[in-house]
C-alpha cells in the first residue's frame, strides 16, 4: 500500500520539540494494522485448508526446498539494519548515511525479489494445481507485490534523498516508509514459518 | 508575526479565495474539502438507495399475489442479490462514511481531515465501485448468487455469466474505500482535535465513528479476501474454493462471515452514535452515562469480532449463516440496552421537543425495540430450525438494518442538512414523511414474522395460492410502497428547501458540539477562522460564542488563529490530551486522487471482461497517479 506512504509524504518540517507522532506516522500504522489483517487472513486461511486435508502439500508435490531461502530471508531480514542506519542517520542531518542505507536496502530486497521470481521459474507446481499451489503463490506473490511496493516508494525516496529534500528537520518520510519496510520483513518471518518451515517440519 | 502583516485576514475576500476551489468541473474533479466531499457521499449514497429500493418494490410486485408473473426467476435472483448488496456496501455503509466525512472534522473543531487527498480518493473509488457494480444492471447481468454470495453455487462451474464478476470485483473494490476512510478518520480524530478536547469531551458521533473505523480496519480485509480469491478462482482456475482440487467451500464462508459479523455493528454503531447526539440537544439536556455510553460504543466493537469466534467453537458452520443476525443481536443486547437506557433518562429528566430529527429518533427506538426482540427470539429459542431461512429472518434484518440503520439516517438528515445546506427542512414535510415511513415500514416487516411462522421460504420468487400467505403479502406490499412513498417527501422536502427553505443559521437547534459553533451555514471553507478552545464536552451550552484560539510564534500554535485560515494550515495536537503539537499544511485542489481512482477502476474492468490490455492501461494510470502523489508533495505544500 503506497498510498498512505505516499500520503504521509505531505507532512511538512517538525518542530523539533514535537512531542507524539506525526499524523503520517499515525496513517501509516493504522494502515500496516489493516495490512496485518490480510495476512493473517491468508495464512489462516492455509492453515484452515492444511488441516483439512489428509497430506500436505496436497497431491504430492514437492515443496520447496530449504536451502536458498534461508540466506534470502537472512537478506531481507538484514535489509532493516540498513534502514534503521539511514533513518538514524538523517535525524543527525548526515546526507551520506541516508543514501547510502537506502542503496543498501534497495539492493538487497531487489535480490530477495529476483530470488521469489527465480523460485518461481524453479518450482514444479502451479497455482492451478490445486488448493496448495493456490494458496502458496497468492501468499507469497501477495508479500513479493509488497516488497516491490517498498523497493518503489525507497526508490522516490532515494530520489528525494539525491536532491536534498531531507534534512535534520524534515525526515518524516523517511521514518514513516522506514516502518512500511519493516513491516514487510515481519511478515515474512511469518509467511516463511509457515509455508516453508512448517512443511518440512511434520 | 511581522511576516503575517501583509497577509490578509480571514474573513476577508482574498482568503475566501486562498480556500475557493476552482469554478465548475475542474473543482469538482480536485477538490479536497471535506465537506464538499461528505455531501457528494451522501447524495451519492441516496442515489443508490433509491435504486436498490425501487428493486425491492419490483421484488413486492412479484410477491403481492401468489403464482404472480412480474419476473422471471432469473430476475427475481438477481433483484434480490442486487438490492441487498447495494443497500449494504453501496449505501449503508458510504452515507455513514458521508456524514462522519463532513461532521467530524466539525465536530473537533479543525478545518479538514487528517489526510485530505485520502479522503477524495476513497470518494472516488466508492463512485467508481457503485458504477461498477451498477452497470451490470445496465446490461441486464446482475450478480445473482444471493448478497453473501456462498461458494459452490457461485464458482464458475454453476455461476459461468459475468454476473458473479460483477459481484466479486465490486466489493473488493469498494472495499478500498472503506478501508482508506477508516484510516482517515482514526488519524483525524487522534491528532486534529481542537485544543481542549481531551478524550473525555469527544461528542458521542465522534466516538461512534472511531469505533466504526478500528471495526472496519480489522474486519474488511476478511471479505476483500473473500471476494477476491472467488474471483481467482472464476477468472485464473486456481482452486482456493474448489473442493475437489483440495480447496475448502467452508474458507469461503469462515472468511465471509468475520467480516459479516461485525458489518452489522459497523453499520449500527454510528447511527446510534446519530441518535445520541440528536436526543440530548431536543431534550435539552446532556446525555446521560456519557462514559458508559461511550464505554458501550467501544464494547460494541470488541464483542462483534468475539461473535464470530464463538461460532467458530460453539454453533458449528451450517448454523454460522442462519444465525448471523440472530446471535449478533443476542450479544449486543448488553451494550446497546446500556446505550438504550441513556437515551431514555436523557428524555426523561430533560423536555423533549419533537422535531422530525427526534421523531425519527423516537421512530427508531421502537424499531429497535421490537428488532431486539425478534432478535434475541431466533438466537434463544430452537425454534430457531423452523424459522431458519423464512421470511421471519427477513423480518428480523430488515428490523435491524431499515428500521435500526435507515431511520437514524433520515433523522440526521433533518438535524444536519441545514448545517450543510444552510436551510431548514419543512417540519411539516418531515412530520409526514416520517409517520409515512414509519406506518409503512411496520405494515411491510411486522407481518414478515407471521408469514415466517407460517413456513414462506425467503428468497422465493413465487408461492403457490391457498397457504394463507396472500393476505399478508398485499399488505407487506402495500407497506413496501408506504414506505418508498415515506422516503420520496423526504426527498421533496430536500428538494423545496435548497431553494425556498428557511435560513438556517450557523445553530438552528441550539446545540452543543462545535459542528454548530461555525460563523455560518454551511461553514465557510476553512471551517473556522481561529480554532475554538474546548473546555467541555458541550462546548456552546457552557460558553457562547465558545473562545478562540490564538495563534502563538512556534510552530505547533502558529496556525491557532485566524492565521492559520489564512495560510491553509490546522493544528495538530496529541492523541489524549489535544495539546498543541504542530502545524499541518491543507494540501490544495488536485486531481491525483482521482486520476489514481479511476486507475483502479481501469484495472477492475480489465480484470471483469479479461482483457489484459485493459488491465495494463489502468496500472500504468494507477502508478501515474501514485508517483505523482508521492512526488509533488513536500514542495507544493511549502
Ligand atoms: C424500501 C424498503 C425495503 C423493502 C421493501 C425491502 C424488501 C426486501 C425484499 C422483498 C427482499 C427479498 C426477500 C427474499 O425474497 O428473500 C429483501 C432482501 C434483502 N434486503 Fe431489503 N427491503 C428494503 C430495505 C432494505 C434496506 C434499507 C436494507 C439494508 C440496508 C435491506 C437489506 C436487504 C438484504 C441484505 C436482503 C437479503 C438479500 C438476499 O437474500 O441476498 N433492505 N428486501
Amino acid at each position: 500500500m503506497t498510498l498512505a506512504a505516499a500520503e504521509a509524504v505531505t507532512e511538512p518540517s517538525r518542530s523539533r520539540e514535537a512531542k507524539g507522532r506525526s499524523i503520517a506516522w499515525w496513517g501509516m500504522a493504522v494502515l500496516i494494522a489493516t495490512e496485518a489483517m490480510i495476512f493473517a487472513t491468508l495464512l489462516s486461511s492455509y492453515v484452515f485448508v492444511r488441516a483439512a486435508s489428509k497430506e500436505w502439500p496436497l497431491g504430492h508435490i514437492e515443496p520447496p526446498e530449504l536451502g536458498l531461502i534461508w540466506f534470502f530471508t537472512a537478506i531481507l531480514l538484514g535489509s532493516s539494519g540498513p534502514m534503521f542506519f539511514a533513518e538514524h542517520g538523517i535525524k543527525k542531518g548526515n546526507q551520506a548515511r541516508l543514501r547510502l542505507g537506502l542503496a543498501l536496502v534497495s539492493i538487497m530486497g531487489a535480490s530477495f525479489l529476483g530470488f521469489l521470481v527465480y523460485e518461481y521459474h524453479e518450482l514444479e507446481f502451479g497455482i492451478r494445481d490445486n488448493a496448495y499451489g493456490s494458496l502458496f503463490y497468492a501468499i507469497t506473490g501477495l508479500h513479493g507485490a509488497h516488497v516491490a511496493g517498498g523497493l518503489l516508494m525507497i526508490g522516490m525516496l532515494q530520489i528525494k534523498a539525491w536532491l536534498g529534500r531531507f534534512s535534520a528537520e524534515r525526515h518524516e518520510t523517511v521514518a514513516v516508509i522506514g516502518m512500511y519496510w519493516h513491516f514487510v520483513d515481519v511478515v515474512w518471518i511469518f509467511v516463511f514459518s509457515t509455508l516453508y518451515l512448517s512443511v518440512h517440519v511434520s | 508575526m511581522t511576516l503575517l502583516e501583509e497577509r490578509p485576514e480571514a474573513g476577508e475576500e482574498a482568503v475566501e479565495t486562498i480556500w475557493r476551489d476552482a469554478p465548475g468541473l475542474a473543482g469538482f474533479f480536485s477538490t479536497v474539502d471535506h465537506k464538499r466531499i461528505g455531501m457528494r457521499y451522501i447524495y451519492t449514497a441516496f442515489v443508490f438507495f433509491f435504486v436498490a429500493g425501487l428493486q425491492a418494490l419490483v421484488m413486492r410486485a412479484q410477491l403481492t399475489t401468489a403464482e404472480a408473473d412480474v419476473v422471471s426467476p432469473e430476475v427475481y435472483n438477481q433483484l434480490f442479490t442486487m438490492h441487498g448488496t447495494m443497500m449494504i456496501f453501496l449505501f449503508n455503509t458510504p452515507v455513514l462514511a458521508g456524514f462522519g466525512n463532513y461532521i467530524l472534522p466539525l465536530q473537533l473543531g479543525t478545518r479538514d481531515m487528517a489526510f485530505p487527498r485520502l479522503n477524495a480518493f476513497s470518494y472516488w473509488v466508492f463512485l467508481l465501485s457503485g458504477i461498477f457494480m451498477i452497470s451490470s444492471l445496465l446490461i441486464g447481468k446482475q450478480p445473482d448468487g444471493g448478497w453473501f454470495a456462498y461458494v459452490p453455487l457461485t464458482e464458475k462451474a454453476y455461476s459461468p455469466g459475468i454476473n458473479m464478476d460483477f459481484w466479486g470485483l465490486g466489493v473488493a473494490f469498494a472495499g478500498i474505500s472503506t478501508t482508506v476512510g477508516a484510516v482517515n478518520f482514526i488519524v483525524t480524530t487522534f491528532k486534529m482535535r481542537a485544543p481542549g478536547m481531551t478524550v473525555d469531551r469527544l461528542p458521542m458521533f465522534v466516538w461512534s465513528i472511531l469505533s466504526m473505523a478500528f471495526m472496519v480496519i480489522f474486519a474488511v480485509p476478511a471479505v476483500t479476501v473473500a471476494s477476491l480469491l472467488l474471483e481467482a478462482d472464476r477468472l485464473f482456475g486456481t482452486a482456493f474454493y474448489n473442493a475437489e482440487q483440495g480447496g475448502s467451500p467452508l474458507l469461503y464462508q469462515h472468511l465471509f462471515w468475520f467480516w459479516g459479523h461485525p458489518e452489522v455493528y459497523i453499520l449500527f454503531v454510528p447511527a446510534t452514535g446519530m441518535i445520541s447526539m440528536i436526543i440530548p440537544v431536543f431534550a435539552r439536556r446532556p446525555l446521560a452515562g456519557y462514559t458508559w455510553a461511550a464505554a458501550s460504543l467501544i464494547a460494541i466493537g470488541f464483542i462483534s469480532f468475539g461473535v464470530w469466534v464463538h461460532h467458530m467453537f460453539a454453533t458449528g458452520l451450517p448454523a454460522l449463516a442462519m444465525s448471523f443476525f440472530s446471535a449478533a443481536s443476542l450479544i449486543i443486547a448488553i451494550p446497546s440496552g446500556v446505550l438504550f437506557f441513556c437515551w431514555i433518562a436523557t428524555m426523561w429528566r430533560g423536555r423533549v421537543e419533537w422535531t422530525t430529527p427526534m421523531l425519527f429518533a423516537l421512530g427508531f427506538m421502537l424499531i429497535f425495540l421490537l428488532g431486539g426482540i425478534t432478535g434475541v427470539m431466533v438466537a434463544v429459542l430452537p425454534f430457531d430450525w423452523q424459522v431458519h431461512d423464512s421470511y421471519f429472518v427477513v423480518a428480523h434484518f430488515h428490523y435491524v438494518l431499515n428500521g435500526a440503520v435507515v431511520f437514524p439516517i433520515f433523522g440526521a438528515l433533518y438535524f444536519w442538512l441545514p448545517k450543510m445546506t444552510g436551510r431548514m427542512l419543512d417540519e411539516r414535510m418531515g412530520r409526514w414523511s416520517f409517520w409515512t415511513m414509519f406506518v409503512g415500514f411496520n405494515l411491510a416487516f411486522f407481518p414478515m414474522h407471521i408469514l415466517g411462522f407460517l413456513g414462506m421460504p425467503r428468497r422465493m420468487y413465487t408461492y403457490p395460492g391457498g397457504l394463507g400467505w396472500e393476505a399478508l403479502n398485499v399488505i407487506i406490499t402495500v407497506g413496501s410502497a408506504m414506505f418508498g412513498l415515506g422516503t420520496l417527501l423526504t426527498v421533496v422536502a430536500v428538494v423545496r428547501s435548497r431553494t425556498g427553505g428557511k435560513p438556517a443559521g450557523p445553530n438552528p437547534w441550539r446545540a452543543d458540539s462545535l459542528e454548530w459553533a461555525t460563523a455560518s451555514s454551511p461553514p465557510p471553507h476553512y471551517n473556522f477562522e481561529a480554532i475554538p478552545i474546548v473546555s467541555g464536552r458541550h462546548p456552546l451550552w457552557e460558553d457562547e460564542p465558545v473562545r478562540d484560539a490564538e495563534s502563538g510564534d512556534d510552530s505547533a500554535t502558529r496556525a491557532y488563529g485566524p492565521e492559520g485560515a489564512v495560510r491553509r494550515e490546522t493544528p495538530v495536537t496529541t492523541g489524549l490530551d489535544a495539546d498543541p503539537e504542530e502545524t499541518m499544511t491543507i494540501p490544495g485542489e488536485t486531481y491525483v486522487p482521482f486520476v489514481l481512482a479511476l486507475g483502479l477502476a481501469v484495472i477492475f474492468v480489465g480484470l471483469l471482461v479479461e482483457a489484459t490490455l485493459v488491465g495494463i492501461v489502468g496500472l500504468v494510470l494507477a502508478a501515474a497517479g501514485l508517483v505523482t502523489w508521492g512526488w509533488r508533495t513536500e514542495a507544493d505544500l511549502k
